[in-house]
């Protein structure tokens, strides 16, 4: 795809390029009392494996938290050349347990704080009901729309790892270039505006950022991934992660990191298209294997540290 | 008389679910006062995307006084009896009790009175019932909370008569206040009755009744229209649907980019309609026209500028991912992705796509005989009609699988006739759906759906119970209509022998040992012994979905089975025409005689055969004969039986059954002046030799015995 004429980008703003609108909502969320993480330092799908998230929902003890997350979703690559999809992208991920009884206000005043005036758009709760297979998790909630887009995924957690969640959480997941895109008017993400500095004065492009590194990993996920290799690394970490669990004391927080690279790995023999139907269902059933007991060695561990 | 208001507040409830638990909430909640021996006058329920309302009218204050006379023991009954009467009234002795008299004898009798409680009492109890009781499809916890409701509870307004009723949610207790519009009246509203509840809420932003949003949304969707001098393009469940989604419609028009109209229309209106849900527009010509219409849920100061620019933007990242795949696809031709088809797993067992492609090449091409189509031309098409599953398009847009293909295929240079198969073969979908009609597309079409069902007979996985995971009904009501509304004269059987000799022969000869053919056709018409029984196995499944079918169209189940159950009838329209034929038998006066001689026949047979154990199913000796009635009866059997014989080879069922009706006659003079059972056993056995001949003669026809009178 050719890159648009430059005419075409936005002027760079401070206010609303990249860097800070992820400023902004870490600043929100942290003044409400979310505890500011960073990344999980592993590829993963989405923000939802990141043990603040898929651990931390679990059990009684209150938990706020908020955190940026780099997902990686291997089908959705088009060697930087679709203008709005990519296989590595930013997720904005909000947790709260217990949800509080404001929670849709709550959310509506993070958009507020982007530049995004409800009074000016038309802002709608579609239903969605989410569900991880892998995770063993399902909720229930909406994709909230903005003037027909869906900008965020709202959801009160009521399993994780087949366990039951009480109190319930609620998770607030922004996909942040899609939102960006919105924000600053661009049709093209790799126009995004990064930094919000002039093109001739160190101003960074998404596409300065992240093109070559979409053109590469897309190759890499449909073309180079060594099926083989992808194979036996599963069933590496598949052991690994039993075994972790199998000790006296299980070691959760290890043996969780496990199956999330399962996991990965399970996205990218997918991509590779080497998994049929039903192997990919069995796939899928071997990693909620992993997470469902990981999830209960976790909060048994949390249980014997309370007792 | 008094009113009840009840307004549940709650966060989004998903469109499709709000009807549905308006009604559930009213029937329940009707179902207590009912109960509670509670009458009323009007009773209305409302749904928006936040609240579930509810508004009975004319609700007495207080429950009616109840009096209830119960009968005890005599008065000279034991001690025992009486204290057991008494234990049964819970509080009344002996004293409270009249004594009556009933025959000379007297008896004990309470008279209980129960004074009536106050109606809001009565209705806490009714609402906090029905709040437990509501049921939906998927509910759900939040916060701390134990109960569950579809998303959140906010609030609950229960006003009776003007007072608050004392009902509640876990820690939400009723009030008499309500919320307006989320975003345009979000301040608490005081409410007294039903109807300053709905001019506040209209006040607020809030328009209450769906009926009035949905007539509100396509006056606006027309206005706009007109103006533009377009036409709307009507879809009630989209109207449906959208009504949902907002409290306050305004419906405002976009503009679709001019180059994206050149996409397949099919894929424009799954944008537009499925993911943005927009109304689409037509131009005079019956065209799509480059605009939409969004129904917003506010009121922007802007009058909607921002909202339109920013849906046309949405619209625009969609609809270029689809322009993208569009111009990618066509870069290659559908025939150089054959290939790919091999990658795709069909069924594990039934192997891939790419080897379902080659069957479907060879059944169609056989097929096509019998359609009248190319059979050239049926080949290619069925080489190429799964060749779309591995297009960006189709991965991306699943609905418009087939469409593409025709698309692609047109894009190729193949003929008209073959794209258009292509687009059709998965057609009819449904008993409502267009069912195929070119003969190109109906062989294909039929080809699809044979080889599914053969395929999934061989490996066994049929159907069971509500257990249908491959769809192998619908594909089998498929076939039927394809065969029905074309009057294709396809010998079922040998189609499905055709259709199992491209799968493996390690698939076709397991698991059949035990199993024995449900009908005596000969082994050479369909080949070997496991592919009659796979084979009439599934023309059984036929004959009962055929049924299914027939039922919607008033044809009567037990008709079809009395041909049916002749056992070789594999022709459907042939069996149709049979089934017709018979109807209109029965129904005549003949026909409702001649049923009951078969019937007067079949059990003295049937009892005669059991007391002895014998067999009477030979001809009958004519020289035994000992009354007329018997001789004229035996001629007529024959002439009959030899005539229907040749009118049914000659597929004139209308005039067999004309001639069936001659044995009318003979057949009452024999009922009514012949004696079966006769001391002398050898004319008994001959006369019923002659029962039998009735029955075998009429069974040409029908298997009547399965005939309800």
């Amino acid at each position: 795809m050719p890159k648009p004429p430059l005419s075409q980008r936005p002027e760079p703003n401070s206010e609303t390029c990249f860097q800070n609108l992820i400023l902004k909502l870490q600043g929100y969320w942290a003044g409400l009392g979310c505890v500011l993480l960073q990344p999980q330092d592993q590829e993963v799908g989405a923000g939802t494996f990141h043990p603040a998230t898929t651990l931390r929902t679990l059990g009684p003890k209150p938990w706020n938290a908020a955190y940026v997350q780099p997902s990686r979703r291997p089908t959705d690559g088009r060697y930087g050349e679709n203008p709005n999809r990519l296989q590595h992208y930013y997720q904005f991920q909000a947790v709260m347990k217990p949800s509080p009884p404001n929670s849709q206000d709550l959310y509506l005043e993070s958009l507020k704080v982007l530049g995004i005036d409800p009074a000016l758009h038309d802002i709608r709760f579609v239903e969605d009901d989410w569900e991880s297979p892998t995770l063993g998790a399902w909720g229930l909630g909406w994709e909230v729309w903005c003037d027909g887009m869906e900008v965020s995924q709202f959801t009160y957690f009521q399993q994780v790892g087949g366990i039951e969640c009480n109190p319930v959480a609620v998770e607030f997941t922004y996909g942040l270039e899609r939102l960006a895109m919105y924000i600053q008017g661009v049709e093209n993400v790799y126009d995004l505006d990064w930094n919000g500095l002039a093109d001739d004065a160190g101003g960074v492009r998404y596409g300065d950022v992240f093109l070559r590194n979409e053109q590469e990993q897309s190759a890499f996920n449909f073309e180079y991934a060594n099926t083989d290799k992808l194979v036996q690394h599963f069933i590496d970490a598949e052991e690994n992660c039993q075994s972790l669990l199998a000790l006296d004391n299980p070691l959760a927080l290890p043996a969780y990191e496990q199956c999330i690279r399962a996991s990965h790995l399970f996205n990218l023999l997918d991509a590779r298209g080497v998994i049929s139907v039903t192997e990919r269902q069995a796939y899928i059933g071997r990693v909620r294997a992993l997470s469902t007991k990981c999830c209960q060695a976790w909060l048994d561990g949390e249980e014997a540290s309370d007792g | 008389m008094a009113e009840l208001l009840l307004e549940l507040l709650s966060e989004e409830i998903p469109a499709r679910m709000q009807a549905r638990a308006a009604q559930d909430l009213q029937k329940l909640v009707e179902g207590g006062l009912n109960k509670a021996g509670l009458s009323w006058g009007t009773s209305n329920a409302y749904v928006t995307p936040r609240r579930l309302c509810l508004v009975i009218d004319g609700l007495p204050e207080k429950q009616p006084d109840v009096r209830e006379e119960k009968k005890g023991p005599q008065t000279s009954a034991p001690e025992q009896a009486l204290k057991g009467f008494l234990g049964s009234l819970g509080g009344l002795s002996i004293d409270d009790c009249e004594q009556r008299e009933i025959k000379g004898k007297t008896f004990y009798f309470a008279v209980i009175e129960k004074k009536g409680e106050p109606t809001s009492d009565v209705l806490a109890g009714i609402l906090n019932a029905a709040f437990d009781a509501l049921s939906w499809p998927k509910s759900m916890r939040w916060g701390r909370s134990n109960k569950r409701w579809v998303r959140p509870l906010h609030n609950i307004l229960a006003i009776f008569n003007g007072d608050v009723v004392d009902v509640a949610f876990e820690h939400i207790k009723a009030n008499n206040q309500t919320k307006g519009h989320r975003f345009l009246s979000p301040n608490a509203i005081a409410v007294t009755d039903f109807s300053n509840y709905q001019a506040k809420l209209k006040h607020a932003y809030v328009m209450l009744d769906p009926a009035d949003r949905r007539a509100l949304i396509m006056n606006q969707a027309e206005k706009l229209a007109t103006h533009a001098g377009l036409v709307v393009r009507t879809d009630d469940g989209l109207l449906n649907e959208v009504s949902g989604l907002v409290e306050w419609p305004t419906v405002l028009m976009g503009n679709v980019d001019e180059r994206f109209m050149q996409l397949p229309p099919e894929v424009l209106t799954d944008t537009l309609k499925v993911h943005q849900k927009y109304f689409t527009l037509l131009k005079a010509d019956g065209s799509l026209a480059p605009h939409f219409l969004t129904v917003s849920n506010q009121v922007a100061p802007d009058d909607g500028k921002a909202i339109t620019a920013g849906n046309e933007r949405v619209l625009r990242a969609r609809l270029s991912d689809a322009k993208f795949f569009w111009d990618q696809d066509r870069k290659v031709t559908l025939e150089s992705r054959l290939a790919e088809l091999d990658k795709i797993v069909f069924h594990e067992k039934l192997g891939s796509v790419g080897a379902k492609v080659l069957r479907l090449q060879n059944l169609a091409g056989h097929l096509a005989q019998f359609t009248g189509a190319d059979r050239t031309q049926s080949e290619r098409a069925a080489k190429l009609c799964k060749c779309d599953l591995v297009t960006g398009m189709v991965f991306e847009i699943p609905e418009v699988q087939g469409v593409m293909g025709r698309y692609y295929a047109l894009h190729d240079g193949e003929p008209e006739n073959v794209a258009n198969a292509l687009a059709e073969h998965y057609s009819p979908l449904g008993p409502n759906d267009d069912c195929p009609t070119a003969p190109v597309a109906v062989a294909l079409a039929l080809a699809d759906k044979i080889d599914t069902l053969v395929g999934f007979w061989t490996i066994d996985e049929k159907p069971t119970g509500s257990k249908d995971p491959f769809a192998l009904r619908r594909a089998a009501l498929g076939v039927i209509r394809l065969i029905v509304e074309n009057g294709l004269r396809l010998p079922l059987l040998e189609v499905f022998a055709a259709a199992r000799q491209s799968f493996p022969v390690e698939l076709r000869e397991r698991e059949t040992e035990n199993k024995k053919p449900r009908s005596n056709v000969e082994d050479e018409v369909i080949g070997s012994y496991h592919d009659i029984v796979h084979c009439t196995d599934l023309l059984a499944f036929f004959a009962d979905r055929l049924k299914v079918h027939l039922k919607a169209e008033g044809v009567r189940h037990d008709l079809i089975d009395a041909v049916t159950a002749l056992g070789d009838e594999d022709d459907l329209v042939r069996l149709l025409a049979r089934v017709e034929a018979l109807s209109s038998l029965v129904g005549s006066d003949d026909g409702i005689n001649l049923l009951a001689a078969h019937k007067r026949a079949a059990n003295i047979l049937s009892i005669e055969q059991k007391k002895e154990g014998v067999s009477y199913s030979e001809a009958p000796n004519a020289d035994l004969f000992d009354q007329d009635e018997e001789r004229v009866l035996f001629d007529a059997l024959n002439e009959v039986g030899a005539q229907a014989k040749v009118l049914i080879g000659e597929e004139k069922f209308a005039s067999a059954m004309t001639v069936l009706a001659q044995l009318r006659p003979p057949l009452d003079q024999f009922f009514e002046g012949v004696m079966v059972n006769t001391d002398d056993e050898k004319v008994r056995a001959n006369r019923l030799k002659l029962l039998s001949q009735i029955l075998a003669v009429m069974g040409q026809i029908a298997d009547f015995s399965k005939i309800v009178s």
